[in-house]
């Protein structure tokens, strides 16, 4: 029988090559992440309380944009499905590990140091980046404090983490998946991220070629971006958003995978339309390499280029309202209850469905010329990114927490978390969807008064909101420590996989010796 | 602000306020929560592609969400019910594929429509080029001779609280663009550092300003007023800064403005042989820095340590004048300093050189004339 954690924190953490242990240290670094984030955006909605400029400086006003967006795509949100993948997959496909441990180790422990360098830029002469997390050329390179060359070498590292997880997950479904466990049986969390872990493996190097043209346009004298030396600022958001719509499923599929494990289970009925399920999410993975020119309708690109654009981009809405009405009827004749999980999922079938609505808008050109760069381009993605990535990975914890430590958490208290989650939510995204049909533009350290009365109202829900989360903080810790010990394999009443039959809490090691998949 | 939240409540309850939004009055624009339907053929076409998507949309989500509370509330454990096991119906999950892509294919054709109409540049009456720096706009009159800065008016007290806001806080320049009703304009737009966006939402009008590429948009409405957009592609610190007004005067009006503007270039063209006086530059270099330069080296000279260099005490400052004049025409390649020849006219560079190598305790005591400046230039 296999050993169990090394006893010396140090070495236990450090040097570890159990993917649960990696999995736990990928959940905390990305939710350390997430309150960091967090704290930027706390800091932009205090300025944007009132108009004009109170507490920071416009130039320090970019850099928290900018640093909010990198820190919370790269730093919370992608981190903490890999976090999930790690712990669940291997549990869920029936195999021992990941099939490349020490990578693994390796693939987290980049994380930390891109991070620590990125962050560090904002202590630096020049302050952090200040371009955006679109970081547009020229702004980025010509433009650019020095700083941005730490920038680009952190970005390097992140892709470079990205990459070997997604080619660990990648071999460890491939090859590690246990008997019987044919393709067509797997939980669709594990599809989910096999598809990301693709897409991620074909543009992590395509946003890698992106920073290593602005390294050597700022420092070796290329003029890839710079149209006074025959290059084209257009060529970086070509470049970019190849890598960029793809980056936005990939951020979005797991999250796809989490509510369908979780809505099939609080139904206690299984997940309507399996397979249409996986072929909807392999559609949209392949509809994201085609549709990259939607975010640059105001560059003036040819007309025929445009309706191209428009038309494939439509096309979106098709497998993503197969998935919508797959859960829907997922949940038609079952037996539901709404535990704290199941409430973040349906919340996230909601106010997903909702950012869809206003992304079917975005895409007819002639509208979008409107809406472009304004918050109404905020309000839909964070719809897809908060309550879409952030409410089902917060689900995800609710869900799997109890299996992973053995602990029940405080049903009330995430009940609690919920609603103001909820609605705090909707108090702080859904008015700059009037703020950006009235006018406002994004990325504005000040704004006219006629905009005052709403951003007031998305800064107090913004508050309320970041409040919720260490209510979620708190709940996890105390369960953690104090909560209630189950050891009832199953947890959930409907839950169904392979996870679900190991001992809770989840020892050590699990599946040793593979289950046979009937 | 009691005050203001309370009239915010109110109008939220009334079930109107969504409806009336699109009025373009200003009177309605502190409570505006939809697009403004605009005054041109383009911002019109948007408003109603905008408004076939929103009842559209609305349609499907109390359909779909209206069906998914009635299963939350029927299909509930606590009502005794049991769980059924169907998980497939090849029917529905057909039809729920071809009907989602037949609204679609419907929804393309307005769509195509709208977007043909953003398109149509062609033939214009008067052609405008446009071009964005950080942060200003710049305006010329192909043909005309014509050509200005726009920049922001409100000052840097409104900003940081030391003075009371305006009712055009932000939303107000130095000089509008100004055209005329019934003529086709088009915009010719570009960037001169970044990129910049150029926004007019009242007539659908938005269009990146790229370095080294044009963008064409164009406007003809009937309806004369002021129109007020922004800057909408970030393109640094004064991103937030750098708003578009459009004054739209009737044709006769606009005739005489557009004489008057010609007259005005060529009196100055004759003003560049005086000779001014020391004092004289100082107070239109403090003009031209408080405009132009404070942005980054601040209005006491210091500067940003590690992002934009002191002025006091600076050797270029303190050195020979026709290298401070130098920086002014070529900029500083690679770095944020850009060529201020086009934007800046001899007076103005005259003074401002004046003005930095004599204000904050720098004290060179010499004396830059716009002749100097001019003689530089065409030296080169």
């Amino acid at each position: 029988m296999a050993h169990g954690p090394s006893q010396n924190f140090f070495s236990r953490w450090l040097f570890s090559t159990n993917h649960k242990d990696i999995g736990t240290l990928y959940l905390w670094f990305s939710f350390a992440m997430f309150l960091l984030g967090g704290f930027f955006a706390m800091v932009i909605r205090a300025e944007l309380f009132q108009p004009g400029m109170q507490l920071i400086k416009p130039e320090f006003f970019v850099q928290m944009t900018t640093m909010h967006g990198l820190v919370m795509v790269f730093g919370a949100i992608m981190p903490a499905f890999v976090g999930l993948a790690n712990w669940m997959i291997p549990m869920m496909i029936g195999a021992p590990d990941m099939a490349l441990p020490r990578m693994n180790n390796l693939s987290f422990w980049i994380l930390p140091f891109a991070f620590a360098m990125l962050t560090s830029t904002l202590f630096m002469e020049g302050g952090g980046p200040n371009f955006g997390w679109t970081f547009y050329a020229p702004l980025s390179t010509t433009y650019a404090p020095d700083t941005v060359n730490y920038f680009i070498f952190g970005v390097h590292m992140m892709g470079a983490s990205s990459i070997m997880g997604s080619i660990n997950i990648i071999a460890t479904v491939m090859n590690m998946r246990a008997p019987g466990m044919t393709y067509m049986k797997m939980p669709l969390f594990v599809w989910t991220w096999v598809i990301t872990a693709f897409l991620l493996v074909a543009v992590m190097p395509v946003l890698a070629g992106a920073v290593t043209m602005m390294l050597m346009d700022i420092n070796f004298g290329t003029s890839f971006f710079d149209a006074a030396g025959g290059g084209d600022p257009v060529l970086f958001q070509h470049v970019f958003w190849f890598f960029g719509h793809p980056e936005v499923y990939i951020i979005i599929l797991p999250a796809f995978g989490v509510v369908s494990q979780i809505i099939p289970t609080f139904s206690r009925k299984p997940l309507f339309g399996y397979s249409s399920m996986v072929y909807a999410t392999a559609s949209i993975a392949f509809l994201s390499f085609i549709v990259w020119a939607h975010h640059m309708f105001t560059v003036g690109m040819p007309i025929a280029g445009e309706l191209y654009f428009m038309y494939a981009t439509m096309l979106i809405a098709v497998p993503t309202g197969v998935k919508v009405f797959n859960w829907i009827t997922t949940m038609y004749k079952g037996a539901l209850t709404f535990e704290t999980p199941m409430l973040f999922s349906i919340a996230f079938v909601i106010l997903f469905t909702f950012g869809g609505f206003t992304g079917v808008m975005l895409s007819i050109a002639a509208a979008d010329t409107q809406y472009h760069d304004t918050y109404f381009v905020v309000a839909h993605f964070h719809y897809v990114m908060v309550a879409g990535a952030v409410f089902s990975g917060t689900a995800a914890v609710y869900y799997w927490l109890p299996k992973w430590c053995g602990r029940m958490y405080d049903e009330t208290m995430g009940k609690v978390q919920f609603w103001i989650a909820f609605i705090a939510f909707n108090i702080t995204f859904m008015p700059q969807h009037f703020l950006g049909l009235a006018g406002m533009p994004r990325r504005y350290s000040d704004y006219g008064l006629q905009f005052a009365d709403w951003n007031m109202v998305s800064s107090i829900g913004a508050f309320l909101y970041g409040g919720a989360q260490l209510l979620f903080l708190y709940n996890v810790i105390r369960t953690i420590g104090w909560g209630k010990p189950i050891d009832d394999p199953q947890v959930w009443e409907g839950a169904e996989g392979l996870e679900w039959t190991v001992p809770t809490p989840a020892p050590f090691h699990t599946f040793s010796t593979p289950p046979v998949v009937k | 602000m009691m005050k203001r939240a309370k009239a915010l409540f109110l109008g939220l309850l009334s079930p109107s306020s969504l409806l009336l939004a699109g009025s373009v009055s200003a009177e309605s624009a502190t409570r505006q929560l939809n697009m403004p339907r605009g005054v041109t053929e383009v911002s019109q076409a948007a408003y109603d592609i905008h408004m076939i998507m929103i009842w559209i949309c609305t349609v499907i989500g109390v359909l779909v969400f209206g069906f998914m509370f009635y299963v939350m509330y029927a299909h509930r454990k606590s009502r005794g019910v049991t769980a059924a096991n169907f998980h497939e119906n090849l029917v529905v999950e057909v039809l729920w594929t071809v009907i989602p892509a037949l609204i679609l294919i419907v929804m393309a054709v307005p769509a195509t429509t709208a977007l043909l109409k953003v398109y149509d540049t062609e033939n214009p009456d008067i052609d405008i080029k446009v071009t964005g720096y950080q942060w200003k706009w710049q305006y010329e009159y192909i043909g005309e001779g014509v050509k200005f800065m726009s920049e922001l008016r409100t000052s840097q007290d409104e900003i940081y609280g030391r003075a009371p806001k305006g009712e055009h806080y932000l939303r107000e320049v130095t000089q509008p663009l100004v055209i005329p009703t019934n003529k086709k304009v088009r915009f010719l737009i570009t960037g001169n550092d970044v990129i910049h966006s150029w926004w007019v939402p009242d007539f659908g009008v938005k269009r990146d300003a790229v370095p080294g590429l044009f963008t064409a948009a164009w406007a003809k409405t009937d309806q004369p007023g002021t129109y007020v957009g922004e800057c909408t592609e970030l393109c640094g610190l004064g991103h937030a800064f750098m708003p578009v007004v459009v004054e739209v005067k009737e044709e006769a009006e606009y005739e005489a403005w557009l004489a008057g503007k010609k007259e005005e270039a060529a009196l100055y063209a004759s003003t560049i042989g005086k000779q001014w006086t020391f004092d004289e530059l100082m107070v239109k270099g403090e003009e031209v820095y408080g405009r132009s330069c404070a942005g980054c080296h601040q209005a006491n000279g210091e500067g940003i340590e590690g992002v934009f260099p002191a002025l006091k005490d600076s050797p270029i400052a303190l050195g020979l004048a026709e290298g401070h004049i130098g920086i002014l025409i070529d900029g500083v390649a690679g770095s944020a300093m850009q060529s201020f020849a086009e934007q800046l006219s001899e007076v103005e560079i005259a003074a401002v050189v004046h003005y930095e190598r004599n204000a904050w305790g720098n004290d060179v005591g010499d004396i830059v004339q716009p002749i100097d400046v001019l003689n530089f230039k065409q030296s080169q």
